[in-house]
């Protein structure tokens, strides 16, 4: 077990060295920053003077090295368009994107899972071809028509729920939260929904393939040829056991709800740090493109680490060499 | 061609003359008895022909700055432009006819989807191929390749590939390539391997043909079914993908809206009561793309009675 995380951490290294520098080689051979930031007026002097400012008379590699060890000490570079260092902006804004991918979440479990064990306990049922059915669609519509439907049903017909913002946010430790604010929440409980959509359909059809897999397992005739009761069987046994693509699965979308927040970030001009990404795009604000790229496929390997580490924990079949 | 050749494992593809007598009762099988199935297969149809034909069918050129008119901005469907023009969808806030626009978008959303697709499929097939037949660290350095893009959500990838490069219909087509061709890479590797156990590769390879040859001429049409199979599949994700990437603002032109842009278009309207802009692109593409999914799935389950109702 040792020498399987000692062999993945190396793994996972070597994988954010090559994103990173992949990152940092195509956004410095695309976008010149002293054309981003030069004036109209600027003389040939001036620009040469911005780029040995900025560092970008250096050759490449010299400046992909110095960056790696900014990065290191936690300095990601100044932003071209807030003029303030690149990791406070993320930092700022990740409170935002976490809460409402967590959120989503969560409801995607505590509803997708228990549709997903019904229909495939039930598989001839009225209902359970009612749920495939709505899952099939849910997993067709784009996420941000989705998101635009939303908006149309609550916000504007219905104007029980608001359509963008934030609303209050309480400070805990320095950053803002909207979860813990009663008009905060009801700002989130759209974008969360909409986030959560895709989990939910997603979790309920690994819920329904892993319970017909493992119905017809010989243990589970075993558990019930002791008499054990459904309700039981349907805990101890059959939930534990479709738990582990399950766990996999969430683990892996935990980073792909982060990613996909972009999307929801933008129907609902939740200020997180998928809406700082394209806004940043927009503005040409490299720092902080090439930042959050890299944070984000950092903790994309974070997560994949965990993961694996994770079903090793609960498969004890599985043994890594 | 010597009569061994056309010994295929998927005669539904063969090419030869006594397969084609056969279609229509190939069709019949994949889809008699399934009606949902045809709806869908008729739907993909209209779309196709509505695409093909909009400048002969659109009553405006969505393009053509000179046919708009600012009088005509924000009418709602049902209402007349000023030429008199009926404009059944009604129309934007640049007075554009939203009919005309979104059978416009349908073309390009098809489009990009299209190229995306079966360029990202061919590579992901040769690579597949390539990977099977050659081993070693060649197949050691596709497959790190394919288990690297797999890692990542393929949003992020887009999204990475056009903060590089910038936007515009062929970049969002380069970002899609990229998505699509790991997946297929991996299907074609696993069918390959198998296929290479078999016989007639050996034969092949007895009768001296090369590496290059046999993967040409066997392999690849006895590996190339499975990812015929998931091709529609692949269609309907890159045109969710691709309107996804355009209602973002980092895909396609402002000039040559799909039907994504086209609701990020309507979309700053929504609040304000005119949700005609948004939703009639919106109906058509969620219509799309359920019409693909609903045939995607009946050509996977006819392929695989297994998976039958399975994901």
């Amino acid at each position: 077990m040792v020498s399987f995380i000692v062999k993945r951490l190396g793994q996972s290294a070597i994988l954010v060295l090559i994103m990173s520098a992949m990152v940092f080689v195509g956004m410095y051979v695309v976008s010149d920053p002293v054309a981003v930031l030069a004036g109209e007026d600027f003389t040939e002097e001036d620009r040469q003077a911005l780029a040995v400012e900025l560092g970008v008379d250096r050759p490449l590699i010299a400046q992909y090295l110095t960056f790696l060890g900014n990065v290191s000490q936690g300095d990601f570079g100044t932003s071209f368009v807030y003029n303030r260092p690149v990791l406070g902006l993320i930092i700022e804004r990740l409170p935002a994107t976490l809460e409402v991918a967590l959120a989503a979440m969560l409801i995607g479990l505590v509803v997708g899972i228990p549709l997903g064990v019904y229909s495939g306990l039930n598989q001839k049922k009225r209902t359970t071809k009612a749920i495939s059915f709505t899952t099939t669609v849910g997993y067709s519509i784009p996420n941000f028509w989705q998101g635009i439907l939303l908006i149309m049903l609550f916000a504007v017909w219905f104007q029980v729920l608001p359509a963008s913002g934030r609303g209050d946010t309480v400070e805990i430790f320095g950053v803002g939260w909207s979860i813990f604010s009663l008009d905060g929440l009801s700002h989130m409980i759209l974008p969360a929904l909409n986030l959560a959509i895709y989990t939910i359909c997603l979790q309920a059809r690994l819920a329904r393939s892993g319970t017909q897999e493992v119905m017809y397992q010989d243990y589970m005739t075993f558990a019930r040829a002791k008499g054990i009761s459904r309700d039981r069987i349907v805990r101890r046994h059959l939930v534990r056991n479709i738990l582990i693509p399950i766990v996999t699965i969430t683990g892996l979308q935990l980073g792909g709800l982060i990613a996909f927040a972009t999307v929801t970030e933008t129907v609902f001009s939740w200020p997180g740090i998928g809406k700082l990404l394209l806004d940043s795009i927009h503005n040409s604000d490299r720092p902080v493109v090439v930042a959050y790229l890299i944070l984000i496929t950092l903790m994309f390997v974070t997560i994949n680490f965990i993961v694996d580490v994770l079903y090793a924990l609960l498969d004890p079949r599985i043994r890594y060499a | 061609m010597s009569a061994d050749t056309t010994t295929t494992d998927a005669p539904s593809l063969s090419k030869s003359e006594a397969k084609q007598a056969t279609f229509i009762d190939t069709f019949a099988k994949i889809f008699g008895g399934h009606p949902a199935a045809i709806v869908g297969l008729i739907g993909i149809v209209i779309f196709v022909v509505l695409a093909v034909f909009a400048p002969l069918i659109a009553p405006q050129d969505p393009y053509d700055q000179a046919q708009l008119d600012i009088l005509d901005s924000l009418q709602p469907p049902g209402s007349h432009l000023w030429d008199g023009t009926p404009s059944l969808l009604g129309t934007d806030a640049l007075g554009r006819d939203i009919l005309s626009a979104v059978l416009y978008g349908l073309r390009i959303s098809l489009f990009v989807a299209l190229v995306a697709v079966i360029v990202g499929s061919a590579i992901g097939v040769f690579m597949g191929l390539l990977a099977a037949m050659k081993g070693g660290w060649v197949e050691t350095v596709i497959m790190r390749m394919v288990d690297l893009k797999m890692s990542f959500p393929g949003i992020l990838l887009a999204l990475m590939v056009l903060a590089i490069f910038g936007t515009g219909i062929d970049k969002v087509i380069i970002a899609l390539i990229i998505g699509a061709w790991a997946s297929e890479a991996r299907l074609v590797r696993a069918v390959a391997l198998s296929e290479l156990k078999k016989e007639y590769i050996d034969a092949a390879r007895l009768a001296g043909l090369s590496d290059w040859r046999i993967m040409a001429r066997f392999l690849f049409p006895n590996s190339i079914s499975p990812v015929l199979v998931v091709l529609p599949m692949s269609i309907s994700g890159a045109i969710g993908a691709e309107a996804t990437l355009s209602f973002l603002g980092v895909g396609v032109p402002i000039t040559e809206p799909s039907l994504g842009l086209l609701i990020a278009n309507g979309n700053d309207y929504i609040l304000s009561g005119k949700w005609w802009i948004s939703i009639f692109p919106g109906l058509v593409l969620v219509t799309l793309v359920l019409c693909i999914n609903v045939v995607a799935d009946r050509l996977r389950d006819h392929a695989n009675p297994y998976l039958r109702g399975k994901d």
